[in-house]
């Protein structure tokens, strides 16, 4: 058996029918975007990961690996993403495998295109796909639909309006890697600040050709919690037990293995 | 009041999400005359004043109307400088609703000093609010308010309302979109709920941690700890934090910047 | 608020749920329009040192099609005041007469007109509040430009919902999203007013026009800049986006492997 599987989709659809809700995926409520300099391409994401209003990851990883050469920036249903990157970049790799050729980045937009048309945006991954092969440089966006779309620069994800105006009013023809790098970081600190979905750190992804691929996670971090003004670390004994039963030291090795740990052992562990 | 329904849904009308809808929704949705305009407000008192704090964001859907649009008002004072109230007010959720609201306690409070000669108490207020609510209960004001000041002890006084006037005067209360992160952490910190004096006792024994007025210093750390940490994890609140602290002095009102992302 | 004002005011599907018209009968008590037809996109406006500017293109929609391409959306009041309205043209056009009337009665008073824009922004709000209480909304959402009481600039915004806000630079529908992000970058809220000249405020509105022009589906390359200082009003209504780059274009070809 390959592929989804469909045994729950009955049971489910009587539940549903019922009144009980769907589940809530987890939505990368995004702003991700790509853009094309002399020597390659450059794409960047934002870092928030939201459940409805709820900030679900503060510093998630929406750039994904396909092959060395060739990454995805992933918007939408988060398991989506994840899950139809992994697919192609595995399906990429067998495929450079038995042509003994490096994969191309139409070959991958291809792929995923054709998967997502199958499922009819079912599959909620909307992707900004870029990378350089033989051919040259790539920077595509694929829509979960199946559509996609080639340009010198893209925006996607709910802060793509807030990337887009400063595509649209900074751009200039044949950038270099500083200049779309920046470019790209600004485009994302826009969506950052003016879009509720986006938010945290700014990571970036250049493919250059000749070049290792150089994944810079964090690249700016505009977004730093300061201190908490008080300290909660509540005394030992503060929670309360109905009973307790000690495990001694000895008792717990005929188990496990018992391993010394630095530090104080009576402090509880808070984040700072 | 639900529960006597049991737990069946009686919507029959709930759609299938992966099926088209039977009948074809040809018609125009009609005028819905509320919307969520976000943001968080909380309130905590101590032995002699009363705090009121809220975000400064002003929301829709996923855009930044503005960073700055106060949710917290001083009521009874004058129109621009706020100067000669005594009760504090915030509201939470539907903006225009709120301000409407603000603007009639506000003028009840004024009339009643008018034809009175002498300020209303915040017990009287409060009880007015409630009224002034109620008076809206099949087209509501959609907002949650809470109501600050100092009773006629001397003593910090909160009262907190659900949109069609239900109210109760109590120690703490955090209302609006971030209410569910927050109050939970004032049940611990405010009334020291879950809390237990180490050493007291065996299993039901075990004596809980006695609430107490907290001074203020704590208070507006919790209160700037408790809107840093919900700025972490809700999209909808950030920007900046009002504080309004209302004590036998007068009133005082504190700005403190949140994360603008 | 979002970028299609025949939604704006609607119950939102991802909150409430898709609407179930089966309740909406053709019989029952009194119902009132309640969508708009001919409509404006945004309005955007941004404070500087001594004043306001506000924009607004031209164009009057009616669904997707361009139908009007010469209509002006900004107001002037009684040179204390600019509105820019965007929604509903006819609704515009009925609070036009609104201000009219407001405005000749002001006039034969003792002191004469002496609303500033802080006033007519309270006054439009209400009459906003009002018609959404009575379920019979205007279907608008407007920005008021001028100066209040001290004669420091005012800029505020008033949407169908009677609901009010302010900031340094504000912007209705498509703006929003577009225009917004944009302001916000050239001057950060953090940043003095004093630091932002006239020439300035008007260069980035000018910028701001030519994205929605480029990304905007129902935009228009012709529009109006009103300009609000101590010295009076400064309105013109023939402006065109100029210098638009089509550099991008040049190596798109097709959508995927095409070459030619």
């Amino acid at each position: 058996m390959t592929g989804f599987d469909f045994s729950n989709y009955n049971r489910n659809a009587a539940l549903h029918a019922k009144g009980v809700p769907l589940p809530k995926a987890t939505s990368t409520g995004t702003t991700i975007v790509g853009c094309i300099f002399d020597n390659g391409v450059v794409i960047a994401a934002d870092t928030r990961a939201t459940s409805g209003p709820i900030v679900a990851d503060k510093n998630c990883e929406k750039l994904h690996y396909i092959s060395p050469k060739i990454w995805c920036a992933g918007a939408g249903t988060a398991a989506d993403t994840e899950f139809t990157t992994a697919l192609i970049s595995s399906n990429v790799e067998l495929h450079s495998l038995s042509t003994g050729r490096d994969p191309r980045v139409i070959t991958c937009m291809t792929m995923l295109k054709q998967h997502l048309f199958r499922y009819q945006g079912h599959i909620g991954a909307y992707l900004v796909v870029a990378g350089v092969d033989p051919t040259g440089t790539g920077l595509y966006t694929v829509h979960a639909h199946g559509s996609t779309d080639k340009l010198p620069y893209v925006t996607m994800g709910s802060g793509s309006l807030a990337a887009m105006s400063v595509f649209e009013s900074m751009w200039k023809a044949n950038l270099n890697r500083e200049g779309a790098v920046a470019l790209c970081a600004e485009a994302i600190k826009a969506g950052i600040f003016n879009d509720l979905g986006s938010g945290s750190n700014v990571d970036v992804c250049v493919i250059e050709n000749d070049k290792p691929t150089q994944l810079l996670r964090n690249y700016i971090k505009p977004n730093e919690r300061g201190e908490k003004e008080r300290n909660y670390r509540f005394p030992r004994g503060t929670t309360a037990y109905l009973n307790q039963k000690v495990i001694t030291k000895e008792d717990m090795r005929k188990y496990v293995t018992v391993e010394e740990v630095s530090g104080d052992p009576n402090l509880m562990e808070v984040d700072s | 009041m639900m529960s006597f329904m049991g737990n069946q849904p009686h919507n029959e009308a709930v759609g299938y999400s992966f099926s088209q809808p039977t009948y074809v929704p040809n018609k125009e949705h009609s005028f819905y005359p509320y919307t969520d305009n976000g943001g968080s407000t909380l309130g905590i008192t101590g032995a002699d004043f009363a705090i009121l704090a809220g975000d400064t964001r002003s929301v829709a859907g996923y855009n930044i109307n503005s960073r700055y649009a106060p949710k917290v008002f001083k009521i009874g004072g004058d129109d621009d400088t706020g100067e000669g109230a005594h009760i504090l007010l915030s509201v939470v959720g539907f903006a225009a609703d709120g301000q409407a609201l603000k603007e009639r306690l506000d003028a009840v409070v004024k009339m009643y000093k008018y034809q009175h000669g002498k300020s209303m108490s915040v017990r009287a207020c409060a009880q007015r609010l409630s009224t002034i609510l109620y008076q809206k209960r099949f087209f509501p004001y959609y907002v949650h308010a809470i109501l600050a000041g100092l009773d006629e002890e001397g003593k910090g006084a909160l009262y907190s309302y659900d949109p069609v006037g239900s109210y109760e005067r109590e120690q703490c209360r955090a209302a609006g979109s971030a209410a569910s992160l927050i109050m939970p952490f004032l049940d611990n910190q405010v009334n020291f709920k879950n809390q237990y004096i180490p050493g007291s006792g065996d299993g039901h024994a075990l004596e809980p941690k006695k609430p107490e007025p907290l001074p203020r210093e704590t208070v507006e750390q919790l209160v700037r700890d408790a809107f840093t940490s919900a700025v972490e994890r809700h999209i909808e609140v950030g920007d900046g934090l009002q504080m309004i602290v209302i004590t036998q002095n007068g009133i005082e009102e504190i700005y403190t910047p949140l994360k603008k992302d | 608020m979002n970028h299609y004002p025949e939604i704006w005011g609607r119950p939102r599907d991802d909150i409430y749920g898709p609407y179930n018209s089966s309740y909406l009968q053709t019989t029952g008590p009194k119902t009132y329009t309640q969508s708009p037809a001919v409509t404006g996109t945004s309005v955007i406006a941004v404070k500087f040192n001594g004043g306001v500017a506000i924009v607004a293109d031209n164009l009057a929609s009616y669904g997707s099609l361009a139908r009007f391409t010469d209509v002006k959306r900004l107001r002037v009041f009684s040179d204390s005041a600019v509105i820019g309205f965007s929604g509903d043209v006819s609704d515009m056009q009925y609070i036009h007469r609104l201000l009219g009337s407001i405005d000749i009665r002001e006039n034969y008073s003792t002191h004469g007109n002496m609303l500033n824009a802080k006033n007519l922004h309270t006054y439009l709000s209400k009459v906003l509040y009002k018609r959404r209480s009575e379920f019979n909304p205007l279907w608008n959402h407007l920005l008021v430009a001028g100066f209040d009481e001290d004669k420091n600039p005012f800029l505020s915004s008033a949407d169908l919902l009677g609901t009010t806000y302010s900031a340094p630079h504000l912007a209705t529908g498509f703006g929003a999203h577009l225009a917004i992000p944009i302001l916000r970058r050239l001057f950060p809220e953090e940043k003095p007013l004093e630091e932002i000249t006239k020439e300035h405020a008007e260069a980035a509105l000018r910028e701001c026009l030519k994205v929605l022009w480029y990304r905007d589906a129902r935009s228009l390359d012709k529009y109006s800049m009103a300009v609000i200082t101590a010295e009076g009003i400064e309105l013109k209504e023939d402006q065109v986006i100029g210098a638009q780059s089509w550099a991008f274009a040049e190596s798109i070809k097709g959508y995927g492997a095409q070459i030619n």
